[in-house]
């Protein structure tokens, strides 16, 4: 009876265990995970989460009936320390070694610390014992300063200041946003913070981050000081991979796949999710992808890999991510930052705003898009890009939804 | 059989459900999910099973009916 071990315990590795047993896999399955909570789902925990709107029970990914049911065997609370892939085994953090026949890498990514240290009140936000502490530090009195103006960083600060904090968000390039949708939609979405009352410092760096938790400063580099309560640093993250340094796989930013996400050479390792730096036959290069919804899709792929070796299937996605903030909804499919050229639909202005950005690259396809509010122009227009539709044609399509909203 | 759940109050709009099971699901002009069909057969059950769990907010359930 084969083995399949999954390392990582967040959505990758669930998932990935789910959709094994629900494509007929039949030997053991087994879930190693460092931390000891049972697995939860992240996204909330910049939003509702953070709010103390939701729970940790709300957050639940697997439960122990729900494992039970599909006979997951969990590892819960031991780290993986190393991989010895000739002998086909995983090192756990009590000393213990998991044979595998099949082994599936989901560890993730872990935030990338601060480089700034004070004595407390620093923060980063990846795990539910990051959430936990910083919801804490949330409900005492003080600023808010968020270092970095991607995603985490802004629905924090949005977070943050519906429960009432003033928040400046702070980020050296003059749109953040912009790294992901380009700069002429980046400020247009970026604008998200000044329109809700929040103080941004785009375009500037910071030097230190001083003081204990209550009175921190934050020094910029143009000299001024924000004095601060509580400081989050939210600056992207970095594939943990630490655990596969000695063991020979190709590690390269995240662990190196192939479009059938097995690891360089070992047709019996796979990688899923956020650690993963695989070869995306669409795009024609191998891409490392952080979203919720691309751990998901690559987990169910990999399942069937692993259950039909005979006939494995490409994992071509078309990049979904959403981030919610304030009364804005931004949902992105495809790769904006790759297009040559877009169209605006909607109205920015409005109150709530209701629009979208549709690109085109340099094949002449509808490449991307990005909405706000707006759902379903969203959903219609992930599926032509997928089709690979032509940019006119696309947009004809996509008018239909367009015109009777710009006409009203 | 199988029976099918939505809770439109939990729907987001995220649509990753309409992705993998577009037969099944759709969404509306407020950006909610919509039931095609209220069951569907055990055959597809696998299927619809992998659109619900793509769900970011739970919003979707495939029960025995």
């Amino acid at each position: 009876m084969s083995t399949v071990v999954i390392v990582g315990a967040s959505v990758g590795g669930v998932r990935t265990a789910q959709a094994l047993r629900a494509q007929g896999h039949d030997g053991r399955i087994v879930l190693v995970g460092a931390e000891p909570h049972l697995p939860y789902d992240k996204p909330p925990l910049s939003k509702q989460f953070l709010a103390g709107a939701w729970d940790h029970d709300r957050l639940a990914l697997l439960t122990e009936e729900e494992a039970a049911a599909d006979r997951i065997e969990l590892r819960l609370g031991v780290a993986a320390t190393g991989l010895d892939p000739a002998a086909r085994t995983v090192n756990l953090a009590d000393g213990t070694t998991i044979g595998y026949d099949t082994l599936v890498v989901a560890t993730g990514a872990a935030a990338r610390p601060s480089p700034w240290a004070a004595e407390s009140g620093v923060h980063v936000l990846r795990t539910l014992t990051d959430g936990t502490g910083l919801r804490v530090a949330l409900a005492e009195p003080g600023a808010l300063v968020v270092v970095g103006g991607g995603f985490i960083g802004a629905e924090v600060a949005a977070t943050a200041h519906a429960a009432g904090r003033a928040v400046t968000v702070v980020d050296p390039l003059p749109a953040p946003i912009a790294r992901v949708l380009g700069d002429e939609v980046g400020r247009l979405v970026g604008d998200v913070h000044r329109r809700h009352g929040v103080e941004t410092r785009f375009g500037t760096g910071v030097q230190a981050v001083s003081g204990r938790v209550g009175a921190l400063e934050v020094t910029l580099t143009d000299g001024t000081v924000l004095p601060a309560g509580t400081v989050v640093v939210g600056i992207g993250a970095v594939p943990a991979v630490g655990w596969l340094a000695d063991s020979g796989l190709e590690l390269d930013n995240g662990l190196v796949c192939d479009e059938f996400c097995h690891a360089t050479g070992h047709p019996e390792i796979f990688g899923v999710g956020d650690v993963a730096r695989w070869f995306h036959a669409g795009h024609g290069e191998h891409v490392r992808v952080e979203h919720w919804t691309n751990a998901v899709e690559q987990a169910a792929c990999v399942a069937h890999n692993v259950v039909h070796p005979e006939e494995p299937v490409q994992y071509r996605p078309t990049e979904y991510a959403w981030s919610d903030q304030y009364d804005w909804k931004i949902q992105i499919a495809g790769r904006p930052n790759r297009a040559t050229g877009f169209e605006l639909a909607g109205d920015p202005a409005a109150d709530p705003p209701r629009f979208a950005a549709l690109y085109r690259d340099e094949t002449g396809r509808l490449s991307a898009a990005v909405t706000v509010n707006w759902p379903k122009l969203l959903v219609a227009a992930r599926r032509l890009i997928t089709a690979g539709t032509p940019y006119e044609e696309g947009l004809s399509v996509l008018d239909k939804l367009i015109a009777p909203v710009s006409a009203a | 059989m199988a029976k099918l759940t939505a809770d439109t109050d939990l729907c987001q709009g995220y649509g990753n459900c309409l992705t993998t099971a577009a037969d099944v699901y759709d969404i509306d002009d407020d950006g909610k999910v919509v039931l095609l069909t209220e069951t569907v057969p055990e055959a597809d059950r696998a299927r619809v099973e992998a659109a619900a769990r793509s769900c970011p907010v739970k919003a979707l359930g495939v029960i025995d009916g």
